[in-house]
């Protein structure tokens, strides 16, 4: 690999433009996408492998070409810079999350409690508004309070979020349920909800509840059998 | 906060190019059966020993470690193939289970 190409794929990483670098295996031959002019076949292969989030090899003239997507990171979303939020923050990142914290409580949203964390102090609706949230990104409503978690949910349902979940008990969730039914929200939207939040582990301290709950958003992402199983059971698809 | 950390194997690689390391990265990319680690999956190693990353479960990487040292001084990227062809074909990716092909090719 040329200085060139490594420093244009580090410099694409850290815009958070997706990229793909495309490798000749016979020589070592490489090419990015969709900067430099890739044959055609090779450019569909790596818009593919992008969308897809999965490498793959491609045969072009009867050469073997590896085709690697390398794609912004995940994105996560945690309203409310709370005790769980804190533990939440680094596992994330830790898991290759790009983490935002929303919080309009200056209390809350220190740098001291938060050092090095990417931090909004707006309104979560107004915020969510900013962060824009993708297919790449999950949200997790922490504050128990309506009036901060029911803006950032709203917003949350009327994107294409990848996983969304929030904190509170199963009778805080029917609660809320009631709330974003009043919205307009019908059950179907209401059930992309993971309440309560996070796998049932028994989890206790923050740190177990922060466990909990990236284990859904992976098994969500993986698709694993588990957390289809946790989201049947939610109140929010019984009601469904 | 983003993942900058153990998984960044590239920044990790062009770190120790940068500090005038001679650097060989190895990637996954191909695999068949239970391999442990997906296609894209990168190990970076140094000429003085220096490891970050996999491309297995830690089966061949010693493996990879090797070759990587001929790439680092021939300057010629390899394609490596690990895996069973045979029962008693290769000791070499056995414990880990899977075949896998791995390109290895120096930073220049």
């Amino acid at each position: 690999m040329t200085p060139e190409i490594l420093q244009r794929l580090l410099a694409d990483r850290d815009a958070g433009r997706p990229v793909a670098l495309l490798t000749r295996l016979t020589d070592g031959r490489q090419c990015l996408w969709p900067d430099d002019a890739c044959p055609g076949a090779l450019a569909e292969a790596a818009a593919a492998a992008l969308r897809d989030d999965t490498a793959r090899t491609v045969s072009l003239d009867g050469e073997p070409w590896f085709v690697h997507p390398h794609n912004p990171p995940l994105r996560l979303i945690v309203v409310g810079a709370v005790h769980v939020a804190q533990a939440l923050v680094p596992m994330a990142a830790r898991l290759g999350f790009a983490v935002t914290v929303v919080d309009p409580r200056r209390a809350f949203a220190t740098e001291e409690r938060f050092e090095g964390v990417t931090l909004s102090t707006d309104w979560p609706d107004e915020a969510m508004d900013a962060l824009r949230p993708d297919a790449r990104t999950a949200v997790v409503t922490l504050t128990h309070d309506p009036k901060l978690d029911d803006p950032a949910l709203e917003r949350a349902l009327k994107s294409p979020a990848f996983y969304i979940g929030a904190l509170g008990s199963r009778r805080t969730h029917a609660k809320r349920v009631a709330r974003l039914k009043e919205m307009g929200f019908d059950d179907a939207a209401i059930a992309r909800i993971h309440a309560p939040v996070g796998l049932d582990i028994e989890a206790v301290t923050a740190p177990e509840i922060a466990l909990s709950i990236l284990a859904e958003i992976v098994a969500v992402r993986r698709g694993a059998a588990i957390a289809t199983k946790k989201a049947a059971s939610a109140p929010g698809a019984a009601a469904a | 906060m983003t993942s900058r950390d153990s998984e960044d194997v590239l920044g990790t690689a062009a770190a120790w190019r940068a500090a005038g390391e001679t650097v060989a990265l190895a990637t996954v990319v191909e695999t068949w059966g239970s391999s442990p680690r997906p296609a894209g999956s990168r190990m970076a190693v140094t000429a003085s020993g220096r490891m970050a990353g996999s491309v297995s479960g830690g089966c061949i990487e010693g493996a990879v470690a090797d070759a990587a040292k001929q790439t680092m001084a021939t300057g010629a990227p390899q394609l490596l193939d690990f895996g069973i062809s045979d029962e008693r074909a290769w000791e070499v990716g056995l414990a880990c289970g899977g075949k896998l092909k791995v390109f290895v090719e120096k930073l220049s």
